[in-house]
């Protein structure tokens, strides 16, 4: 008869992806809740790292249960492939996993980000990992967690678009900058970790799965392949992207993709795309080389790939 | 044929019938019968029936400590009761018990059926948010979700209930304590509830405040007709405002009636004691 003990693999000092296998299936099994449960929150033993906590241990960790041999892994920080902690999770997965990286958001099978969804459309089968300092979206409103969660599970979400309506009376438009909320699949208010307001529309209806860890708090959630993501908006006063018309990319002539400003000595601005990924290809292909560039979420017109997502802007009156 | 032929003819068979008296033919909008509320070993409410007509202004009056905002808060329903059967009448709660309801369904129903005024605006209102996002909040809980009608429906709480448009905007924090309990008014009114609580709104203000906060009551009861609950500890506002007058005393109804009545000739001797006091 086979025991239990046949069955566990035999003990050694290390363990693939370095995370025990128990570790390991607890995080796929809070995954699959996640994905089942589209924005809800659900609590998981967050296991410490030879990271710190805030440096993106709830993204490693989702990373570190999802990879395998075969794997093609980009690790990105504020859109950037090379910062330093990217650069050290990427080595450190590799490593870890024996996984291959690369930059190409095309190529990769896990792309592990920081605060940014590539410029380039990701595609079925893709996987994103977020990861996120702040997980509960209620947290300015409602101090006490045990109550929020109470909040999500009553769908008692009139206090959050309160504070929508008090932006609109005093600034006359939503400025929530990064971290926009969001409602998914009609159901549960979430935090997409800080992206800022452009990417937040990549969300809705992706052909990729969204997965979001919060290594500190100790919360995962998803956002599951072609699932409605909607930011929080009045019906007559639609939500906005960053405004930046006329921004040009200073390296490749790029436009009407999410820039990163340069401040010059003599006040003016310099700006560049803030996908490193993307932009390395766009050089490549005004070196002559012939980089397989992918259809990006926003056109060279700026228009998002679903039509009539995004509105015009308007100003209610007060 | 014979026997219908030999029974004397009936007094409304000329084909007149009286109405009936207002108050027969109107079923009560609010039904209550045997609340009961234990805080530990103290019965706070201790089986208390009420009756509350379409349209009428029940007062509840007692001395401190006799569950008069007890029962104010059974009825919007934040707080469970221990026993008792509460009941509104509205086509879409026929049959229920709404102390039974689970927490979900009572929010819905005091969202859309109940507003409450409370003796002190810090349990009413959010003293850091805008005046008009107070009122708002009401709307946008019960699903509103249009700006433009969210500020139109703010303006026109706020304006029955005589506030100054131009401070619309500024927070509860930075008004006084009358225009405070105006904006209550107004969050209480604005999604235009069957039923209005009143917990002590006046008290604490100064007299001649007191006397135009009543008034902005007065009025919006004969225009709105909606049905009101009362509970003060001062008979003056309640001989102002209230129809009927139940009195309270150590959690129970001791005697109830029509406010004249109660006023002038109670006959219970705590009231008796109650009206006839003074300082």
């Amino acid at each position: 008869m086979t025991t239990l003990h046949d069955l566990v693999p035999p003990q050694s000092g290390y363990s693939y992806a370095f995370l025990d296998p128990f570790a390991k299936r607890e995080l796929r099994r809070r995954t699959l809740k996640a994905v089942a449960i589209p924005g809800y929150q659900v609590p998981y033993a967050s296991r410490e790292l030879p990271i710190a906590r805030g440096w993106g241990t709830g993204g490693l960790q989702v990373t570190l249960a999802l990879v395998g041999p075969e794997s093609v892994v980009k690790v990105i920080d504020q859109g950037a492939d090379d910062s330093v902690n990217a650069a050290n999770l990427r080595r450190f997965i590799m490593r870890m996993s024996g996984a291959a990286t690369t930059t190409d958001t095309l190529a990769a099978t896990i792309i592990q980000s920081r605060h940014r969804i590539p410029e380039e459309r990701l595609r079925p089968g893709q996987v994103l990992v977020l990861q996120v300092p702040d997980p509960e979206p209620l947290r300015r409103i409602e101090a006490n967690i045990a109550r929020a969660r109470q909040m999500h599970a009553d769908a008692d979400y009139g206090q959050m678009w309160l504070t929508l309506y008090e932006q609109i009376v005093r600034y006359r438009q939503y400025v929530e900058g990064a971290s926009y909320p969001v409602l998914v699949n009609q159901r549960f208010v979430m935090s997409p970790s800080p992206i800022p307001r452009w990417d937040t529309p990549m969300l809705h209806q992706a052909a990729h799965l969204t997965l979001l860890a919060a290594g500190r708090e100790k919360r995962l959630y998803a956002v599951p392949p072609y699932t409605d993501v909607r930011p929080l908006e009045f019906e007559d006063v639609p939500f906005q992207i960053e405004d930046q018309a006329g921004w040009v990319c200073r390296h490749t002539g790029a436009i009407n993709k999410f820039m990163i400003e340069i401040p010059q000595e003599d006040g003016s601005a310099l700006y560049e795309l803030s996908d490193t990924g993307y932009a390395e290809k766009l050089a490549a292909r005004q070196r002559g080389e012939q980089p397989v560039i992918g259809p990006t979420y926003y056109d060279d017109q700026g228009r998002f790939y679903h039509d009539g997502y995004l509105k015009p802007p308007a100003f209610p009156d007060i | 044929m014979t026997d219908t032929l030999s029974r004397p003819p009936s007094p409304t068979s000329n084909g007149f019938t009286p109405d009936p008296p207002r108050l027969v033919a109107y079923r009560p909008l609010v039904q209550v019968r045997g609340l009961t509320r234990w805080y530990g070993r103290i019965r706070a409410v201790d089986s208390v029936d009420l009756d509350v007509y379409p349209g009428e202004v029940l007062g509840i009056v007692g001395e401190s400590g006799s569950g008069k905002s007890t029962v104010m808060r059974l009825l919007n329903l934040q707080e469970r009761a221990d026993a008792g059967d509460y009941r509104l009448d509205v086509p879409e709660l026929a049959g229920q018990n709404l102390l039974a309801l689970d927490r979900f369904a009572a929010r819905s129903v005091r969202s859309t059926y109940i507003g409450i005024v409370y003796q002190n605006p810090n349990l009413g209102l959010r003293m850091g948010y805008t005046s008009s996002g107070n009122v708002a909040e009401r709307l946008l809980i019960s699903g509103e979700r249009r700006f433009a009608a969210l500020r139109a429906a703010a303006r026109s709480a706020l304006d029955a209930s005589e506030f100054p448009l131009d401070r619309m905007d500024d927070p509860p924090r930075v008004l006084s304590g009358g225009m405070q309990q105006r904006v209550q008014l107004a969050r209480a009114i604005a999604p235009k509830p069957r039923l209005l609580l009143l917990d002590e709104p006046t008290t604490g203000l100064d007299v001649s405040i007191q006397a135009a906060v009543l008034d902005t009551l007065k009025r919006l009861q004969r225009e709105l007709g909606v049905t009101m609950l009362i509970v003060s500890h001062d008979l003056g506002v309640i001989r102002t405002l209230a129809d009927r007058v139940v009195v309270m005393r150590y959690g129970c109804v001791v005697e109830t009636g029509l406010t004249d009545q109660i006023l002038e000739d109670p006959q219970h001797p705590y009231t008796q004691q109650l009206v006839h006091a003074k300082l």
